[in-house]
C-alpha cells in the first residue's frame, strides 16, 4: 500500500491523525515513521509539520528510527515481574545480542518493553508483532524466535 | 438447529496466547474424520475467566470443564467424550483443596462465589455472531428505551440503580448523564474509554473481546439518554483482538439497523466510530484521552469545565469507561431495584476484577461489592502457592496502594477501600506473598509513573522523579531516616498540586507502603538489608566453608570472577567484587552458599 493508499481511507480531518500514523508505520519497511511520512500526513491534513512531529514523538508505539521486521515488546508490569519476564528479557537479550531499544544483526528483530499487555493469567508475556505469547520460559522463547526466524 | 453438545473453546488473549487456537484446529479435524460435525457445535467464545489454566473448554449440556488443552488430547476428548459419552477424567478441572473431580463447572470454587452479570455473556457466547447475542436478551434493553422509555426515564432509571463508573473513581453514572443532557448545545457526544492501561488489569480487554455488542449497545442508550448522535471507543493499541472483535460487532450492528440512520425504525439516528492509541497510560485520563480522539498529544488540561459541560471538540460529552456500559443493559432489563439489591449501601451491582500475581487462580472474576478480599483471594483464587503467607493485596495499579493482610476481612467497596489508602481502581487485583519486597513495589510503580507522565504540570514531571531518586537511594542501601519524611512530604505536595488524576494518585503507592510496611523501609535504611531478599545490591552472598565441597560450580559461574579457591576445598567469596547476581546461589548443589 503506498502512502495514498493510506490517505484515501481517512478523510481530511486533524483527528484522523494518529490512525493514519499507525496506517504509515504498519506501511512502512522498516517499521518506523520516516521524515518523509510526517511531512506527507502534515500535507495531507494541512497541519504543520512540528505538530505532526509532536504527536508522532508522544506516543511510545510510533518509532522515528528505522526498526527491525519484528517488535518484540516484553511485558514489564508487576503480575508478569512477580512471575519471571526479567529472566525471559535476559534470554531475548542474549539471544538476539541487543538490549531493549536495539535492532539485532539481521535486522530480523527489535526488542522493545511494553506496558501490560493484559494477559497477566499467563505471565510472563511477549507480544510478537500482534500475536501475544504466554508463560514463557527462556526455552519457549528460543522457540519462539526460532519459528519465526524460519518462517520468514 | 440444536446440536447433540455443545463445545466452547475460550478465545480470550489469555488462552490464545496459550495456544487454543492449535487445539481448535485439531479438535475440528478430529470432529471432521469422525463424521461427527452435524452432532457437534465448535464455538469460540470470549474469556472465561480461569486464564492461567488455559486453553479450557467446556462442554455442554454436561458441562465438563476441561483445562490446559493441548492438540494430541482433541483424539481421545472425540473418542471416549464426544462419541462414548465418558468425559476424559484426567484433563478435566481438579479442585485443589479437595482433588476430586469436578465435572460441572458451576461446582468448582472458582465460579462458586462469583456473580456474573457484565460477564454473563464471557465465555458463553460466540462474540463475533450478533445472532447469539441476541439470542441471549441481546439489544433487548435499547429496544425498550427507543420504543417505552423517554431518555429522561432512562436517566432516572440509571440513577436510581446507584451504578457508578467502573473506572475507578466512582462517580454516580446518572448523575454524569444527567449534567451531559442538561447541557447546552445540539452536538453532543457519548466516549468508551477502553484505554485500560493499569498493569495487571484486564478486565476491558476482556469484555470487548467476549462481548462487544454489550459494549455497543452500553453506548448507544447512552447516546439517546443524553441526546448525543455521535460516539468513539477509544481502544488502546496493545489489545489487536479487541479491536478486531469491536470493528466487527460494530459492522454486524450497522448492518441489521442497530447503528447508523433511523435505528430500529424509531427514528433515533446513532453512530460509533473506534480510535486506536498508540502507547500512552495517561490517556486513560477523560481529558487526555478526549485530545487524543481528536489527533492531539494526550495531554490533560484543568477541569473544571468537566466533560460534560465541554468535553470533545468542547462539545458536552458523557465518557464512561468499558465496564460501566456492559452493566447498562443489565439494569435496563431488570430494572433499577434489581441492581441495587446487590452490593452494598454506597456501592451497587458487581465488580469485575483481573486476579493476578501469587495466587492459584488467576484470570478474570466477577463478585459482588461487599464481598471480602479473603473470599477473592482464598475461595475464588484459591489461595497462594506453595502455601506462602499473604502480605499484600495491590488495587488500582499505579493510582492504587497495597492493603496487608491483617484488612483482608474488609468488604470491598468504593469508600472501603479509599479509607485503606487505596482505590477501587479499574479492578486490577495482584496478590503479593511473604516473598514480595515492598519497597521495590512501591518503586516500580512509581518508575512507570515517572515513564508515563506526560511532562506538562511541574509536581508530576519533577516530583516524581525526585522521589523515584530517593526510593533508589533507598533500595541500594544509602537511604537515611529523613527520606522517609522527605517521601511523606512530597507525596502530600504532589497529591495536591498535580493537574490531573496520574500525578495526583501517583504518590499513593509510597504513602500506602510507608503507612502499613514502615519498617520494611526501616531495615533497608537501618540494617541495609532487604528482609524479603529482592533488592539485589542489599544480598550478601556467602559461602558456607562446612557445606561446601569445592566442586567449582559456583567459580565458574561467576561472572565477574569473584569466587576463588582450590578444587575440592572450600571456596570463599570476594564481598568487595560481587555483584549479588546470584548466579553462585542458583548453580550450587549443596546448599552451601548462605543468601542474606
Amino acid at each position: 500500500m503506498t502512502r495514498r493508499d493510506v490517505f484515501e481511507r481517512y478523510s481530511k480531518t486533524g483527528d484522523n491523525l494518529i490512525s493514519i500514523l499507525h496506517d504509515l508505520q504498519n506501511e512502512n519497511e522498516w517499521n518506523y515513521l520516516s521524515k518523509e511520512d510526517l511531512q506527507a500526513a502534515a500535507d495531507y491534513l494541512e497541519l504543520p509539520y512540528s505538530f505532526v512531529h509532536g504527536v508522532a514523538t508522544f506516543y511510545t508505539m510510533f518509532s522515528l528510527k528505522p526498526r527491525g521486521r519484528h517488535i518484540v515488546r516484553v511485558c514489564q508490569s508487576p503480575p508478569c515481574q512477580l512471575m519471571g519476564a526479567t529472566t525471559v528479557s535476559d534470554e531475548l537479550k542474549k539471544l538476539l545480542n541487543v538490549d531493549f531499544g536495539q535492532t539485532s544483526a539481521d535486522q530480523m528483530f527489535t526488542l522493545e518493553m511494553t506496558s501490560c499487555l493484559g494477559v497477566c493469567g499467563v505471565a510472563p508475556a511477549m507480544m510478537v508483532d500482534d500475536d501475544v505469547y504466554g508463560n514463557l520460559t527462556p526455552k519457549r522463547v528460543n522457540e519462539i524466535i526460532g519459528e519465526i526466524r524460519r518462517e520468514s | 438447529m440444536k446440536k447433540r453438545l455443545d463445545v466452547l473453546i475460550c478465545g480470550g488473549a489469555a488462552c490464545i496466547a496459550s495456544h487454543s487456537h492449535d487445539f481448535k484446529a485439531r479438535l475440528i479435524e478430529v470432529v471432521k474424520e469422525k463424521d461427527l460435525e452435524e452432532e457437534i457445535n465448535i464455538i469460540e467464545t470470549g474469556c472465561m475467566g480461569p486464564c492461567e489454566l488455559g486453553p479450557v473448554m467446556v462442554v455442554y449440556p454436561d458441562g465438563a470443564f476441561y483445562i490446559r488443552l493441548k492438540p494430541e488430547h482433541a483424539e481421545r476428548i472425540v473418542e471416549e467424550h464426544f462419541l462414548k459419552g465418558r468425559p476424559v477424567e484426567e484433563w478435566l478441572w481438579q479442585a485443589p483443596e479437595a482433588r476430586k473431580i469436578v465435572e460441572e463447572k458451576r461446582q468448582v470454587p472458582f465460579f462458586e462465589k462469583q456473580l456474573k452479570v457484565v460477564l454473563k455473556n464471557c465465555g458463553r457466547i460466540d462474540p463475533e455472531n450478533l445472532n447469539e447475542y441476541i439470542g441471549h436478551d441481546g439489544y433487548q434493553a435499547l429496544g425498550r428505551c427507543l420504543t417505552e422509555m423517554t431518555p429522561d426515564t432512562v436517566i432516572e432509571t440509571v440513577t436510581a440503580s446507584g451504578l457508578r463508573g467502573r473506572g475507578g473513581a466512582g462517580f454516580p453514572t446518572g448523575l454524569k448523564w444527567k449534567l451531559a443532557r442538561k447541557a447546552e448545545g445540539d452536538v453532543k457526544y457519548v466516549v468508551c474509554n477502553a484505554d485500560e492501561g493499569d498493569p495487571g488489569a484486564f478486565m476491558d480487554r476482556a469484555i470487548l473481546e467476549g462481548d462487544p455488542h454489550s459494549v455497543i449497545e452500553g453506548m448507544t442508550i447512552a447516546g439517546y439518554a443524553v441526546g448525543a448522535a455521535q460516539g468513539f471507543v477509544y481502544v488502546r493499541a496493545e489489545y489487536p483482538l479487541a479491536v478486531k472483535r469491536l470493528r466487527q460487532a460494530l459492522d454486524q450492528a450497522r448492518e441489521a439497523g442497530l447503528l447508523g440512520e433511523n435505528i430500529l425504525e424509531t427514528g433515533f439516528s446513532y453512530d460509533l466510530e473506534i480510535r486506536i492509541g498508540a502507547g500512552a497510560f495517561v490517556c486513560g485520563e477523560e481529558t487526555a484521552l478526549m485530545a487524543s480522539v481528536e489527533g492531539h498529544r494526550g495531554m490533560p488540561r484543568p477541569k473544571p469545565p468537566y466533560p460534560s459541560d465541554s468535553g470533545l471538540w468542547e462539545k458536552p460529552t458523557v465518557i464512561n469507561n468499558v465496564e460501566t456500559y456492559a452493566n447498562l443493559r443489565h439494569i435496563l432489563l431488570n430494572g433499577a431495584d434489581w441492581f441495587a439489591a446487590m452490593g452494598t449501601a454506597k456501592s451497587k451491582g458487581t465488580k469485575v476484577f483481573a486476579l493476578s500475581g501469587n495466587v492459584n487462580n488467576t484470570g478474570l472474576v466477577e463478585v459482588p461489592m461487599g464481598i471480602t478480599l479473603r473470599e477473592i483471594v482464598y475461595e475464588v483464587g484459591g489461595g497462594i502457592p506453595g502455601d506462602k503467607a499473604l502480605k499484600a493485596v495491590q488495587t488500582g495499579g499505579p493510582s492504587g496502594g497495597c492493603i496487608p493482610a491483617e484488612y483482608l476481612d474488609t468488604p470491598i467497596d468504593y469508600e472501603s477501600l479509599a479509607e485503606l489508602g487505596s482505590i477501587m481502581g479499574s479492578g486490577g487485583l495482584i496478590v503479593l506473598d511473604e516473598n514480595t519486597c515492598m519497597v521495590n513495589m512501591a518503586k516500580f510503580f512509581l518508575e512507570f509513573c515517572v515513564e508515563e507522565s506526560c511532562g506538562q504540570c511541574s509536581p508530576c514531571r519533577i516530583g516524581l522523579k525526585q522521589m523515584l531518586m530517593v526510593l533508589e537511594r533507598i533500595t541500594r542501601g544509602e537511604g537515611t531516616m529523613e527520606d522517609l519524611d522527605d517521601l511523606e512530604r512530597m507525596s502530600h505536595t504532589i497529591k495536591a498540586t498535580s493537574l490531573c488524576g496520574l500525578g495526583q494518585s501517583a504518590p499513593n503507592p509510597v504513602l500506602s507502603t510507608l503507612k502499613y510496611f514502615r519498617e520494611e523501609y526501616e531495615a533497608h535504611i537501618r540494617e541495609r538489608r532487604c528482609p524479603a531478599l529482592v533488592c539485589t545490591d542489599l544480598i550478601t552472598y556467602t559461602i558456607t566453608a562446612d557445606a561446601c565441597v569445592g566442586c567449582t560450580a559456583c567459580a565458574r559461574k561467576c561472572p565477574v570472577d569473584a569466587i576463588s579457591g582450590e578444587v575440592k576445598k572450600p571456596h570463599v567469596i570476594d564481598q568487595d567484587v560481587c555483584i549479588h547476581c546470584g548466579s553462585c546461589f542458583d548453580a550450587c548443589k549443596f546448599n552451601a552458599i548462605e543468601r542474606r
